[in-house]
């Protein structure tokens, strides 16, 4: 049992390091982030501007301002689009050889996950929230507890993206062009969890609607946590179940999967 | 055909030598190469990788501009009159495509013709006779994605020669073949040397290559030219050494004194010997019964010095350690 | 020249037409994409009336000039992206043997219909937008009209090859491209005056962004300029078009003698 959380330790190191070699691409991306942040922050104080101040959806202009450097920071580390590694290799068939390992492929691919979103945190998530936090109104959580929470928050937010991103993928063993699909999740996806605008700001139906998927869990959560809005125990409840959920889904879809390897022949 | 005269290329390397502090640093990969190939000619350009061969033909094709020396092509100066040049010669990558990954092979050729403003004509006629001679008709009709690595390259020489070039320069275009997509190859370069008169010049690390196709072999590492001539020359000039590797049927001690034997190693504790000789001095057939005199003889072969160990010892002998 | 560029075209159009469902559905996604940014401005103006100083049928207005501009570009010229991966695997090296210009080798070659999707929805949003909004049509308006999308096409495209040829010097070109294109397609979504400080001069002036959609659109609607421009300014697109694809034409031609080793 030790040797086998060790493995999975070392492909999160693995993961790191492979992350951490591409220190010039976290730059530019940094810098495109930050512009595209920059960006957010005028259209969205421009709603505030049209009515005079006050509140839109709980969030003030200085939670508001907040959400947007965390969000820009939050992206890179949860990553919506990944890269469609797994996706060629089942349609080129070398995913037998991930198959025939003596790993969960599903385990191996989350510690992996967990250790490029342990870089970014560092490399894509710190730069923004600092520029955010010394050239902006920027709000501070007034409890250190609730950064504990954050970070737990964060954690869940990568363990359900990835779990998303696992099922897109595992979608190839069965679809003869995955690409369509994971396309509408990476135009939907980072909109429906929070990146364009806070989801508070929609129409209360909207929200309602929203909250029953896991999309919120991805982006709104975290940053709601970070800005105490609403409560972070009902915010990580929700997380924790669909981390769970979305995992279990995995497992069950990847042994179908390999069923289907093993019995048909791919 | 082709004359290079005194050729450099330098190019500016930025390295890291502090956390922030970084080195500008010029790197020649070619230093000073000069030669000529006449029309007609096939030549082989060989080097070990990194020996300036790329930078050469980059330099030829007029993609890249040279930082020293002067180089005409088919009369034309390759870096300022690029485009011209591009429709008198054509050129062969082994290990990148210029055909288009999702069409089928014919629509590529038919791009080619209008990118090359070929006569619908003569395209016609030249397709038609690289499909017979190349057997494309078989996968003609195949994206390329689905091509086997032998029918892509069959592919990828049509495609440099629709549009009739004076001279072809193929870089690396065995590479990864098998044995008789390899052989197939070859056969038609041949052909097309000896037939229509088109020069070929070819970088290659496979000595078979050379010696079907070419009959002057260029040498070139660190960027200079080594060696210049046919290759049989060559190859007796700076390597006249064998080796004969006998495996017997019982260990012995090693095989010393043999007549015109210049060294011998054991392996395999005397099992197997490997011993070289000089063409020269002495044949295998001569040592063979020899050795066979000494101790029972299992099995035997011979090792002819390999391209790298030719184009080493061009470079020994011509850099004395100083 | 433009036979071989057409039938590089050609080409590419049956090869993505044969596949169908896939093309469908691509062609699905981006105009979801470009939906998508249609949904944040909705939203939006489900809070509050006016952004920027101006009302929902203006900003949406903007909106569709700037993804009818911005889909037309990225269609033709989106694929410069490609650069990085050209260059790395030596396919661009093939196309500077070819007799033929490289950029239009780049840009045909891996042409991409399915981005037709996103001028599909913006388009829909400006037929619907100046179906309710009280424009004054003279012929002058309906040439603005006709001329706008091309003009922004125009600017985008030379943003797209200007920023992109980045990738010649640096291994990340692309991403820093990104801030100016999709960026630069953000900006133009909305009114500049939303919009302050050195982000507007440099995305609205600088690039060129104000003249995508925020300029034509103030014309078409007959409004003035809230941040004193003169008139003549919203008329001037098709000149400021021009200048960039001027810049952006050196732009490339400096980037490839660079890559030639003749630039530096």
């Amino acid at each position: 049992m030790c040797a086998l959380i060790g493995c999975y330790l070392r492909i999160a190191l693995a993961g790191f390091r492979r992350y951490a070699t591409y220190r010039q691409a976290a730059l530019a991306g940094t810098a495109t982030n930050v512009v595209f942040g920059l960006i957010k922050i005028s259209i969205l104080s421009a709603v505030y501007a049209a009515q005079g101040g006050g509140s839109v959806g709980g969030y003030d202009l200085t939670m508001t301002i907040t959400y947007v450097w965390l969000g820009q920071g939050l992206l890179s580390v949860v990553q919506f689009w990944g890269d469609a590694d797994l996706d060629t290799r089942i349609r080129t068939g070398d995913v037998v050889i991930d198959l025939t390992r003596p790993w969960n492929l599903g385990m191996a691919l989350l510690a992996e996950d967990l250790g490029r979103a342990a870089f970014a945190s560092l490399a894509r998530f710190v730069p923004p929230l600092a520029i955010g936090a010394l050239l902006f109104p920027f709000r501070w959580p007034t409890d250190p507890a609730v950064l504990a929470f954050f970070a737990l928050s964060a954690l869940l937010a990568v363990v359900i993206s990835q779990g998303i991103r696992f099922l897109l993928s595992l979608s190839t063993f069965w679809l003869l062009d995955p690409r369509g699909v994971s396309g509408l999740y990476r135009v939907g996806g980072a909109t429906l969890a929070g990146l364009e605008i806070p989801l508070n700001y929609f129409p209360s139906w909207a929200q309602t609607a929203l909250w029953f998927t896991p999309f919120p869990g991805m982006m709104q959560s975290p940053i709601d946590v970070f800005v105490q809005h609403g409560s972070a125990a009902a915010l990580l409840a929700h997380q924790a179940l669909w981390a769970v959920l979305l995992t279990v889904a995995g497992q069950v879809v990847l042994r179908r999967a390999v069923h289907k390897v093993v019995v048909q022949g791919g | 055909m082709i004359e290079v005269e005194d050729l450099g290329r330098t190019f500016v390397v930025r390295r890291k030598t502090g956390l922030l502090r970084r080195s500008r640093e010029e790197v020649a990969a070619v230093t000073s190469v000069s030669f000529r190939v006449d029309a007609g000619e096939a030549v082989g350009y060989i080097g070990p990788n990194g020996a300036g061969k790329s930078t050469t033909i980059k330099m030829l094709t007029g993609i890249l501009v040279p930082t020293s020396g002067r180089v005409r092509v088919c009369g034309l100066d390759p870096s300022r009159q690029r485009t011209e040049l591009a429709k008198r010669i054509g050129v062969v990558f082994g290990q990148r495509s210029q055909l288009w990954w999702d069409l089928p092979l014919v629509e590529s050729f038919e791009l080619l013709r209008h990118i090359y403003r070929v006569d619908p004509a003569a395209h016609a006629r030249r397709l038609a006779e690289c499909t017979e001679l190349l057997g494309l008709h078989e996968f003609a009709a195949t994206p390329v994605r689905q091509l086997s690595l032998g029918q892509r390259m069959r592919g990828e020489v049509t495609a440099a020669l629709l549009h009739a070039p004076e001279l072809l320069v193929l870089d690396e275009p065995t590479i990864g073949l098998d044995l008789e997509s390899k052989e197939r190859l070859r056969e038609f370069l041949a052909e097309l040397n000896a037939s229509r008169g088109t020069t070929l010049v070819l970088t290659t690390h496979d000595l078979d290559d050379i010696e079907r196709l070419c009959r002057r072999m260029m040498v070139i590492d660190h960027g200079q030219v080594l060696a210049d001539g046919p290759l049989a020359e060559l190859r007796e000039e700076v390597s006249p050494e064998r080796t004969l590797v006998v495996d017997l049927e019982r260990p012995a001690a090693p095989l010393d004194g043999l007549p015109g034997v210049v060294s011998v190693r054991t392996e395999a504790g005397g099992l197997r010997q490997l011993l070289s000789f000089r063409r020269d001095a002495t044949t295998a057939a001569r040592l063979i019964t020899l050795v066979a005199d000494r101790a029972p003889v299992h099995d035997v072969s011979v090792i002819e010095p390999d391209i790298d160990e030719v184009v080493k010892r061009l470079y020994q002998r011509r850099s004395p350690v100083a | 020249m433009a036979e071989a560029y057409s039938s590089l075209i050609r080409a590419q159009l049956r090869s993505q037409l044969s596949y169908r469902t896939s093309f469908l559905l691509n062609c699905l996604a981006q105009m979801l994409a470009q939906a998508n940014d249609l949904l944040v401005i909705v939203v939006l103006f489900g809070r509050v009336a006016s952004l920027g100083g101006f009302g929902v049928q203006e900003v949406l207005l903007v909106y569709a000039l700037s993804g009818i501009a911005f889909g037309l570009a990225d269609m033709v010229v989106g694929n410069v992206e490609q650069l990085p991966q050209y260059i790395r695997t030596g396919r661009f090296d093939v196309v500077l043997m070819r007799p033929m210009g490289s950029l239009a080798q780049l840009c045909a070659s891996d042409f991409q219909l399915r981005r037709l999707g996103r001028v599909v929805t913006a388009l829909g949003v400006l037929v619907y937008v100046l179906s309710i909004s009280d424009i004054h049509w003279t012929p002058i308006t309906l040439l603005l009209l006709v001329i706008t999308p091309v003009a922004g096409a125009v600017i985008f495209g030379s943003i797209f090859i200007a920023s992109n040829s980045l990738s010649f010097w640096l291994i990340d070109g692309r991403e820093l491209a990104n801030t100016v294109t999709y960026g630069g397609n953000y900006f133009t979504s909305y009114p500049v005056t939303v919009f302050s400080g050195w982000l507007r001069v440099f995305l609205a002036y600088v690039i060129g962004g104000a003249f995508v959609s925020y300029y034509p659109a103030l014309a078409l609607l007959g409004r003035a300029d809230p941040l004193g421009g003169p008139d003549w300014l919203r008329f001037s697109a098709p000149v400021v078009a021009l200048l960039a694809a001027l810049a952006a034409g050196t732009v490339w031609r400096f980037a490839i003698r660079h890559y030639r080793g003749t630039g530096s």
